[in-house]
């Protein structure tokens, strides 16, 4: 996964609350494999509406969204669809946690700002997507004069910024890891099973 | 004085293996349980050429996408590529794997328990949002994405922030009629969707208490319906007498193990960082009426009218009612419904089927409906019951164990602009099939509404008891 500092690209408005990832993916598309590209499942059943706004604008890549974004099923698939369509960021008051996680392990940013700068985003966008900036670093949103700030996980921040996966993190950990499983093993033998049936 | 610990900080500390700078732990995963839908993963740990780390800690199930009818040929080369693809991936890697054909087969969260596969004290993950169904044992169990998945099956760990706590207790006792299910629908229409956002939930008080495990598990898989990492409850006696002498559960050990489980439950005057109260004897038997599992109404409610609250509030409503096709102002109790559906890790458990089958007894349903049991076991032990009969009699289709209509991965979905009386677990928009109509309530309201067509309230059939 590449890392990213800045991100400059037109952002949409859509303007819904708990748009779950049942929405953002249904589950009938979900035996794609990835190779086959996730991006044209994005929000499937909503866009037989000509004039949804995903529709009428195709070269976005940013998302403002209303309330608790990505609620519900832990399917990945759903960042897959936001990435592959070419999303790199959302910007909500708040996100379902499973899939903000999700985001970041795919270098898609989940920013949190307050209720009044989603306002004022979305009253901006309200007639046609426009430019806006994202900077990691600063950890700001900027459209033409202004600026908000937002909110991510410092912990996920870093991980944005460095492209970094998890897997290659977590094996220089590997002698602390051993110790601790034979640790519990023995102090607790009866959580590792030896039931066969 | 020694701090007073709540039962996550007892548990993230016996799974803590270090703790970085930025405040993220690695923590050690007792149990790991794969579906379907976990062949993203998998097809990760190929890329990378690594294999599954613990393979005798990784359990392999067919759930999601398991037909529930015709289980001897799969028509649809799609549903049964993903079947084949786990097949593949857990002889590959050496998994146990309860496969269609299998005596313990079943939904993920309905077999763990089952095979005593979950127990108190355990870190348990799966690459599924209910997840923390397992938390019912004073486990703690959470959901993850597939990045994570691969993650967990390349090294045994997850990285997490720890969540804050909040503690939901439930004081008096539940009215007839009233379930697990209703407790949860109650407390997310209280507090919405996001209501416990980036906190784990602690059930605690009588009415909990007094809950079998299968209520439990009921309570504690609905928790992330309210934005909640996990769910979990304090173990105790219940907990220890349903693991007992389940397959996996520990045997020459066992006095050791609940004398360790014994100490997980919050230290008295633990702190938490919310703490909310309801009282289980105001709970009616409550159903959604919208999209959202916030949108949720005693039945005995009328629905919401747009024009009588702030624009805000009013566009989502207009929303979902429209999508919904209901008229704002009306009572709940009356609508019509097309179809009923029994099942899901929500309430597809033995208790589950009983009480339905006690409100259907020796009568005829007024509209079609299917019936999944939650497990192989759970489907062997209803039968063995006769409850099967119940349902076949009432006209109701009797099937075999999986997801089935809670996502319809498996092609069983309600039909566009159909209305279905569910014991599930979401009434998204599309949750069971492209246009379908989703109400949320308990098996008994499911019972009910079957027999009478219309959405109503379980306890007019409760007779003497209810009034
Ligand atoms: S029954 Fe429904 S909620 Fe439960 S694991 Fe299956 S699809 Fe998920």
């Amino acid at each position: 996964m590449a890392g990213w500092t800045i991100h400059q690209g037109r952002a949409v408005h859509l303007g819904l609350d708990n748009i779950d990832t049942d929405q953002l993916i249904p589950a009938r598309f979900m035996s794609t494999p990835r190779a086959e590209g996730y991006g044209q499942f994005l929000l499937h059943d909503l866009r037989s509406d000509p004039e949804f706004p995903l529709n009428r604008h195709r070269d976005v890549s940013i998302l403002v969204a209303g309330r608790n974004f990505g609620t519900g099923s832990s399917r990945e698939a759903a960042v897959y669809a936001l990435f592959d369509a070419g999303f790199r960021a959302v910007i909500a008051p708040s996100f379902g946690d499973i899939f903000a996680a999700n985001a970041v392990n795919n270098g898609l940013l989940p920013a949190r700002v307050s209720d009044d700068a989603q306002a004022e985003l979305a009253a901006f966008l309200a007639a046609e997507p426009a430019e806006i900036t994202i900077d990691l670093n600063t950890r700001t949103i900027a459209l033409d004069d202004r600026t908000f700030p937002f909110d991510v996980d410092e912990s996920w921040r870093t991980k944005l910024i460095n492209g970094w996966d998890d897997i290659d993190l977590t094996r220089q950990h590997a002698d602390k890891i051993a110790a601790f499983a034979a640790c519990r093993a023995f102090s607790e033998p009866w959580v590792f099973p030896t039931a066969s049936d | 004085m020694s701090k007073r610990r709540t039962m996550l900080d007892k548990l993230w500390r016996a799974h803590e293996i270090l703790c970085r700078e930025d405040g993220i732990s690695l923590l050690w995963v007792d149990r790991h349980l794969v579906h379907e839908g976990s062949h993203h993963a998998f097809a990760k740990l190929t890329d990378r050429d690594l294999q599954v780390a613990r393979p005798d800690l990784t359990f392999a199930v067919v759930d999601h996408y398991a037909p529930t009818r015709d289980r001897a040929r799969i028509a649809d080369p799609k549903i049964a590529g993903m079947i084949d693809t786990l097949r593949k991936n857990a002889q590959a890697h050496r998994l146990r794997l309860f496969d269609l054909h299998d005596q313990d087969q079943g939904i993920v969260h309905v077999i763990g328990p089952e095979q005593g596969l979950t127990l108190p004290g355990l870190l348990i993950n799966c690459g599924d949002s209910h997840t923390s169904t397992h938390g019912a044992f004073g486990a703690l169990a959470f959901g993850i994405g597939a990045t994570e998945v691969a993650h967990v099956l390349a090294t045994q760990t997850v990285w997490q922030r720890k969540p804050r706590t909040m503690r939901i207790t439930l004081n008096g006792t539940l009215g007839p009629g009233v379930t697990a299910k209703d407790i949860a629908l109650n407390w997310i229409a209280a507090l919405g969707t996001g209501g416990a956002q980036g906190h784990a939930v602690e059930y605690a008080g009588s009415a909990v208490q007094a809950l079998s495990m299968e209520g439990r598990m009921t309570l504690c898989n609905l928790s992330i319906e309210g934005g909640a990492r996990l769910g979990m409850i304090a173990p105790d006696a219940t907990t220890f007498d349903y693991l007992k002498e389940r397959p996996f559960a520990p045997d020459l050990d066992w006095e050791a193990a609940v004398t360790t489980w014994s100490t997980l439950a919050s230290d008295e005057g633990a702190i938490f960082d919310r703490d909310v109260t309801f009282d289980a004897a105001e709970i009616a038997p409550t159903v959604t009426w919208g999209t959202s599992p916030e949108q949720a109404l005693p039945v005995t409610a009328t629905l919401p009218d747009p024009t009588a609250v702030a624009p805000e509030k009013a566009k989502a409503i207009d929303a979902a009612l429209d999508y919904m096709g209901l008229q704002p102002g009306r009572p709940l109790e009356g609508t019509p419904i097309d179809q009923v559906f029994i099942g899901s890790c929500t309430n597809g458990r033995i208790e589950d089927l009983r009480a339905a089958a006690a409100v259907l007894a020796g009568q005829r349903a007024k509209v079609p409906g299917l019936v999944a049991p939650g497990s192989a076991q759970v489907k062997a032990q209803a039968e063995q019951e006769g409850l099967d009969d119940v349902f076949k009699t009432a006209g109701l289709t009797w099937a075999a164990s999986g997801c089935s209509m809670c996502v319809g991965m498996n092609g069983d979905l309600v039909a566009a602009g159909k209305r279905c009386a569910s014991s599930t677990n979401r009434n998204f928009r599309g949750r069971q099939g492209p246009g379908a109509r989703t109400h949320l309530m308990s098996p008994a309201m499911v019972a009910a509404a079957a027999l009478t067509g219309t959405i109503i309230d379980v306890r007019r059939f409760l007779g003497e008891r209810a009034a």
